[in-house]
């Protein structure tokens, strides 16, 4: 057996993103109730139609029950405990950067997403979000000039409206489930991404979500439209601060994808995910979907998802369009006391609808990491093809993973094929590496970088980076 | 043992080995000095206990030294975690080179390769330049490019593991390596190519130890000592001839050895 104490030192690694910005904030009272959501949407000053979408949302949400078909088993969420809305002071309207708080640049500076036009990175576009809203937005300019839009739905709603009417809760409708109703009564800010016909959108776009606040929940909501013949690359980072009360996060992200549109969207997701003992941390329920519409249309989902107590999200394919094409790659790490229940839906519609599943599992301390997922191929799926892959990896002897692939097929004449393989590190390879020279704590995480490469390829180069640095850094020991 | 004045220290001594693996005993007080430049070989039957001297020396995790020491330049390594005594200079020639998924040979010999330049006060070398050293030294194994971009054993043949262990013994140049049954699995060309890779990677400053079942290496790499081990202990020493009587009586001439001891 690989020696348990090494392993521990190992896996266990100070949050650095763990900080509170100590700023004066505006927010709502506690609770939940229709008032509630006619104050933000008051707040957000929305047309009537959204207002009619939040309390028709709300209303479905009440009658529903809190799902616990996962057995996730976390302390009941007392709804009514929870601050809806929580914004960072700051003036009326913004014209410039100039004008937003410094502690607030500061904030997403020491978070390594610097907005400022001196120090913002050169290549991604960021929306940075901060609790409820969105502070900035950079290279909007250089995207406009090709027709992209990329700015908060807040805004969105206020200057493409048609789109936002046209879109919002088409991919993923507020009767969904308990969590995307929720989200749909009250969500507060995130990101709108619209790219027009035949534009591949000249730089990767990406959306930083910062929770500062203990005591408010997180609901974003992004919507990303790829017209016919465009094609956009995608980011998502999140991080927040170190609190022994869990947080509420529970975001909804609907992408649509018409004839021969790709859109990739990969997420980095770093939330606190609490201590040692499983005291704090994210709740993360999170729906996802894409709707791939369009003919020969493709959605990609990357994510790798190390923090939160609980991450319990399926980013999911709806394959309409003939000869579209889903696909989901994973890398979920899980360490002490986190539980992570993720994996993804592929629902073939279409004829010759192709879908591909990679999935890493990486299980440490007491953890419990599991992969859920369905593949689904409809009547008039024909000729449609799917790929699984699900691999776990164990580290130490408390940890578990678990598998549970859901397969339904009304269409004979498809194909489903699904591999799934555990494996554990063992002391020999470990030994290997290290009659090599390499440290115990390089050897472990060569290993499991090792394991994700198949999903690491597939993220965009500075985050494939990023990634492996966080994983390392994950596993890095107080000896390194 | 070895009666005759040296003029060096040895690199490597072992002094009245004892070792256990969950309380069972192994090794039961070996004795062995290896000077620069020397080739030992040692030979004994399955189970004698010459793997586990190997991994001992190597810093193997899973056995405890009850007794007696292990010295490298002059230095008791006894307590020396594993990567700190490859670090040193002591290489291991694993007799089944384990596979490590997805990690790319190339990365893994780099890496490696750093942590022992490191050690030596020598420059780590980045990707390009790291290329160009493995290019020449996968001349001596006889190995093509392809290796490198395939993850580490995987899917390796019996006797491509064994070359891509003596690249790595070419890669880290140890001051001594102990090559465990590097010849077993091997066709008699991979066996060769193997033996002239080992000779052209040691010197007059490197020992090198051979552990084996089989004349056929020790015709290709000429050893100057051959040891016999039974039962955790080294029962026989002798030179080369040694080796041939063995092939000729096989191991049940050895028997009446342990019985004098």
């Amino acid at each position: 057996m690989v020696n348990e104490n090494l392993v521990k030192d190992v896996v266990k690694e100070p949050y650095k993103y763990g900080f509170v910005t100590d700023i004066e904030t505006e927010k709502i009272a506690k609770g939940l109730n229709e008032d509630i959501v006619r104050l933000i949407s008051q707040k957000k000053e929305e047309p009537k139609y959204l207002l009619d979408f939040r309390l028709k949302a709300f209303k479905k949400w009440q009658k529903m029950d809190e799902p616990d078909w996962a057995g996730l088993g976390y302390k009941q969420i007392d709804y009514q405990d929870i601050i809806y809305y929580s914004a960072p002071k700051q003036k009326e309207k913004i014209s410039s950067l100039d004008e937003v708080d410094p502690k607030l640049l500061e904030t997403f500076d020491k978070l390594g997403i610097p907005l400022t036009e001196q120090k913002k990175l050169t290549n991604v576009a960021v929306d940075a979000v901060f609790d409820s809203v969105s502070i900035a937005t950079t290279f909007r300019e250089e995207l406009a000039e090709h027709g992209v839009i990329f700015c908060s739905i807040s805004e969105a709603v206020k200057n493409h409206s048609n789109l936002i009417e046209r879109y919002l809760g088409t991919v993923v409708p507020a009767s969904d489930n308990y969590f995307a109703a929720l989200n749909s009564a009250v969500f507060s800010d995130g990101s709108f991404v619209y790219i027009p016909k035949g534009v591949t959108c000249p730089m990767d776009l990406s959306s930083y979500f910062r929770i500062n606040s203990g005591d408010s929940g997180q609901f974003e909501r992004t919507l990303i439209i790829a017209e016919e013949s465009s094609s956009v690359s995608y980011l998502e980072g999140c991080t927040a601060p170190m609190f022994d009360t869990n947080t509420l996060h529970a975001a909804v992200v609907e992408l649509i994808a018409l004839d021969d549109a790709s859109i990739k969207y990969s997420t980095v997701q770093n939330w606190y995910a609490g201590d040692e003992d499983g005291v704090g941390g994210i709740f993360n329920f999170v729906t996802k979907r894409g709707k791939c519409l369009g003919k020969r249309s493709k959605i990609s989902w990357s994510q790798v998802e190390t923090g939160s107590a609980i991450t319990w999200k399926y980013p999911s394919c709806l394959l309409l369009g003939e000869e579209s094409v889903g696909e989901f790659y994973s890398v979920a790490l899980t360490n002490n006391l986190q539980k992570a229940d993720t994996g993804t839906k592929m629902i073939h519609i279409g004829p010759k609808t192709k879908s591909t599943i990679v999935s890493k599992g990486i299980s440490a301390g007491n953890s419990i990491n599991s992969y859920r997922g369905l593949v689904k191929m409809g009547t008039k799926a024909k000729g449609s093809r799917n790929y699984s892959q699900c691999d776990s990896m164990l580290i130490g002897d408390q940890a578990s993973a678990n598998t549970f692939p859901y397969i339904k097929s009304q269409q004979p004449n498809s194909e489903i094929e699904h591999e799934a393989s555990t494996c554990r590190i063992s002391e020999d390879q470990l030994f290997y590496l290290q009659s090599r020279g390499i440290e115990f704590e390089e050897a472990i995480s060569m290993m499991v970088s090792g394991f994700c490469r198949d999903v690491f390829n597939q993220l965009p180069m500075e985050f494939a980076a990023e990634a492996d640095k966080l994983l390392a850094l994950k596993l890095e020991g107080s000896v390194g | 043992m070895q009666s005759q004045m040296k003029e060096s220290d040895p690199i490597l001594e072992v002094k009245n080995l004892f070792a256990s693996t969950n309380n069972l005993p192994i090794l039961k007080g070996v004795s062995l000095a290896v000077y620069p430049g020397e080739i030992h070989a040692i030979m004994g039957r399955n189970g004698c206990g010459k793997s586990t001297l190997s991994k001992i020396i190597a810093g193997h995790p899973s056995y405890n030294i009850t007794d007696g020491d292990i010295k490298f330049s002059g230095e008791n390594i006894n307590a020396l975690e594993p990567e700190e005594r490859s670090q040193a200079g002591i290489f291991l020639g694993f007799q089944y080179p384990i596979e490590i998924p997805g990690v790319s040979n190339l990365e893994f010999l780099r890496v490696s390769t750093n942590a022992r330049r490191k050690f030596l006060n020598k420059e780590e070398l980045d990707t390009f330049d790291f290329e160009e050293l493995v290019k020449e030294k996968l001349e001596l194994v006889k190995m093509d490019q392809a290796f490198l971009s395939r993850s580490v054993n995987q899917g390796f043949s019996g006797g491509e593991k064994k070359r891509n262990e003596i690249l790595q013994m070419a890669l880290l140049e140890p001051k001594i390596a102990i090559l465990d049954e590097t010849d077993s699995g091997l066709d008699i060309d991979a066996l060769r190519i193997v033996a002239s890779g080992i000779k052209k990677i040691s010197n007059a400053q490197t020992g090198i130890i051979l552990i084996t079942h089989y004349q056929r290496l020790l015709d290709e790499i000429e050893p100057n000592y051959v040891h016999v081990m039974a039962d955790g202990q080294i029962i026989k020493t002798g030179g080369s001839d040694l080796a041939l009587e063995l092939e000729k009586k096989g191991y049940e001439w050895t028997d009446n050895f342990v019985k004098e001891t």
